[in-house]
């Protein structure tokens, strides 16, 4: 065998165990769902074989779920502009601290030693009616009778941020720590105002962390549903939530199948759609 | 001579490998065969390592129900027996079907479930066994009108054994809401816009269809105007905080008064009343009333199951758990006496006939499950 078909070789074979991993943890899986989407649930409970379009055209037609998954994206996107605008300047704070990083790092860590579902009920806790934040206020005399906080859109936007918030600061502070900080220094030294710099020079640079937390949170975001179950209220499902019902609910994991691809689609589209308009090289273009 | 480990075997292969002894195609051909038959053999290992059984499988409701088990039947049956009892939680029958449906046989054993429609949906499906009931004597200490619903599907045999009863009645904080007030309203108290935003539901679609019933004055289990119905279930939802999905949300949103109003189950409001909170608790006329067992599933080590079963429905550990659950025991009192406690339980029936409860039907709610279900997720969410 020649040099150059050894070299050739060399990358697939190097890969060959994560190819194998995501092969048969995540394609077949996804080809069994697809094939699963075909089927239909019986009054039952058990699965018809065959290939019947039905879950298919109430996934795509019906204004239940398209209502839903647009709800969905609205929460996603608010939850991740609240990350981006509270997560940056904690990314740059630590990024730029002295000393001390790397325990502000393993402090921005700690949540994540605390399962999420834990993470989301401790909100019932502070914002509740005999919560610590209405007793707070009770106590001050702020308030007469305690304030209904939970249950509602904001709760569980709350709830999200809270989940991604740590995603967001670590994605931004990756960036923001790779920034050469002499390339403030010399726009400081040819004019540019401190605030100046950041925004013609770290700004710019840092954009593709806050880009991959933006995507992330994003998608995680979309796709959660126990945030929504636990600190919302009854019209704040997500679509998840659909998904989730669908097939353990009312065992339908047919309809269930179709949702979840639904899901799958569109933030595939959105990432691709993202990747293609809103590019890092385009958006700093834009700045610049 | 030491017996070799599959570790060292590897860490041989790879020596001679790295010595160049073995070519990269025979090694990794060797590899290959090993994976293949780990592969192989391990489903068969699985059903042989069966034959000799060291644990059992059980899924309940998790919370006050699942200590009790613990601490009064499965660590005085590992004590007696050495067999390891597994426990794990659901927060409904639907959630756990759903998981043994996507399980192996034999993966999951016994289930603590709900209703006998949960009992006639998980036969339908095949997943039942057929107990052989000589190896549970204490069954016949059993109410006998809790068994006869569950031999008329499985054509006489049982896959369970009735283990509790209960109701889903009214609970109400009784600083806010009198008994009175509960009694005169009855389950329309659940749709009283003075309580909005203070009022919760259990999630589970037949509770709300069977409430919708009493609400427009219909029988539970043949409601006619099924459109009455559904109003009442979206009546009741715009009044609504929350829609909770299991007894520990039920009992944490009464205790911090999130909430002044729910339908809740009878044992885990005793619960919430022993532990101090005023909580009221009534069964509407046509109350929902329910009966629990425990059922074995297809591909479980039956005679270890039985055994199981048999020492959960000895009378000292059935009225020991009952007495932590907080749910009647299925022990006729007619036959066992139940002691002190179990008599002052919500639901208790002293007289075993059970009379004054009414069950769910099961081919009526089996027959809307489909269509119900569905509709209540699009009925939940405003729609």
């Amino acid at each position: 065998m020649s040099v150059e078909a050894r070299e050739a070789r060399q990358p697939w074979i190097l890969l060959s165990p994560a190819l194998t991993a995501v092969g048969l943890l995540l394609f077949v899986p996804l080809g069994f769902i697809l094939v699963y989407s075909f089927w239909l649930r019986t009054a039952t409970g058990a699965d018809q074989v065959g290939f019947y379009l039905d879950n298919w055209r109430a996934a795509l037609s019906d204004p239940f779920y398209r209502d839903i998954l647009l709800n969905t994206l609205k929460i996603a996107a608010i939850t991740t502009a609240i990350c981006a605008l509270m997560g940056y300047p904690a990314a740059y704070f630590i990024a730029r601290s002295r000393g001390n990083k790397a325990v502000l790092l393993l402090l921005l860590m700690l949540p994540f030693w605390i399962s999420y579902i834990i993470r989301t009920m401790s909100w019932i806790n502070i914002l509740g009616v005999s919560g610590a934040l209405n007793s707070a206020m009770l106590w001050l005399g702020i308030i007469d009778t305690p304030i209904q906080m939970l249950y509602n859109e904001p709760s569980v936007i709350l709830g999200l941020v809270h989940f991604l918030l740590p995603f967001m600061i670590l994605n931004v502070f990756v960036s923001l720590d790779g920034i050469d900080t002499n390339l403030e220094a010399a726009a400081n030294s040819l004019g540019a105002t401190r605030w100046q710099a950041f925004l013609q020079v770290t700004l710019p640079l840092s954009l593709p962390g806050l880009a991959a937390g933006g995507l992330l949170c994003f998608v995680l975001g979309a796709g959660t549903y126990i945030t929504p179950m636990v600190l919302g209220g009854p019209s704040d499902a997500m679509f998840a939530n659909l998904v989730f019902e669908a097939i353990i609910t009312q065992l339908n994991w047919p309809l269930g199948s179709a949702l979840s691809l639904m899901l799958l689609a569109v933030l595939g589209a959105l990432v691709l759609l993202y990747n293609r308009y809103l590019g890092m090289a385009q958006l700093m273009k834009g700045l610049g | 001579m030491k017996k070799m480990d599959n570790t060292t075997r590897y860490e041989r292969l790879r020596e001679r490998y790295m010595n160049g002894d073995l070519d990269r195609r025979g090694f990794l051909g060797l590899i290959g065969a090993a994976g293949l038959a780990y592969g192989v053999q391990t489903p068969f290992a699985r059903y042989a390592s069966a034959q000799n059984v060291s644990q059992v499988r059980f899924d309940g409701w998790g919370g006050v129900v699942s200590e009790a088990f613990r601490k009064y039947a499965f660590d005085p049956y590992t004590k007696k027996t050495g067999i390891e009892v597994v426990d794990g939680t659901f927060g409904g029958g639907d959630q756990y079907l759903s998981r043994v449906k996507a399980s192996q046989p034999g993966e999951y054993n016994i289930a603590h479930l709900s209703g006998v429609f949960d009992y006639a949906r998980y036969t339908g499906l095949g997943l039942n066994s057929e107990l052989n009931e000589d190896n549970i004597p204490n069954l016949q200490y059993v109410i006998p009108k809790l068994i006869e619903p569950y031999r008329k599907i499985s054509g006489g045999a049982l896959s369970c054994v009735p283990y509790d009863y209960g109701t889903t009645g009214l609970a109400y904080n009784r600083k806010y809401i009198s008994d009175d007030e509960v009694k005169e309203k009855g389950a329309n108290i659940l749709l009283d816009a003075a309580y909005k935003d203070k009022i919760a539901g259990w999630s589970d679609w037949r509770t709300r269809m069977w409430y919708a019933a009493l609400q427009t004055g219909q029988d539970p289990n043949n409601a006619t105007d099924v459109e009455a119905c559904w109003d009442a279930v979206r009546q009741h939802r715009d009044l609504l905080l929350k829609y909770w999905t299991s007894g520990a949300e039920l009992m944490s949103l009464l205790a911090n008064e999130e909430i002044y109003v729910t339908e809740g189950w009878s044992g885990r409001i005793y619960a919430l009343q022993e532990q101090g909170h005023d909580i009221g608790y009534m069964d509407p006329p046509n109350g929902f009333g329910w009966q629990e067992c425990l059922f074995v599933l297809k591909g479980s080590p039956m005679e270890a199951c039985e055994e199981l079963l048999n020492f959960m429905l000895a009378p000292e550990t059935s009225i020991a758990v009952a007495e932590g659950q907080n749910y009647p025991p299925a022990l006729d009192p007619q036959k066992v006496d139940l002691g002190d406690k179990i008599p002052t339980l919500p639901a208790f029936d002293p007289t075993g006939k059970l009379n004054g409860l009414t069950f769910a039907d099961p081919d009526y709610w089996n027959g809307h499950e489909q269509e119900w279900s569905q509709t209540m997720g699009r009925v939940q969410k405003g729609y």
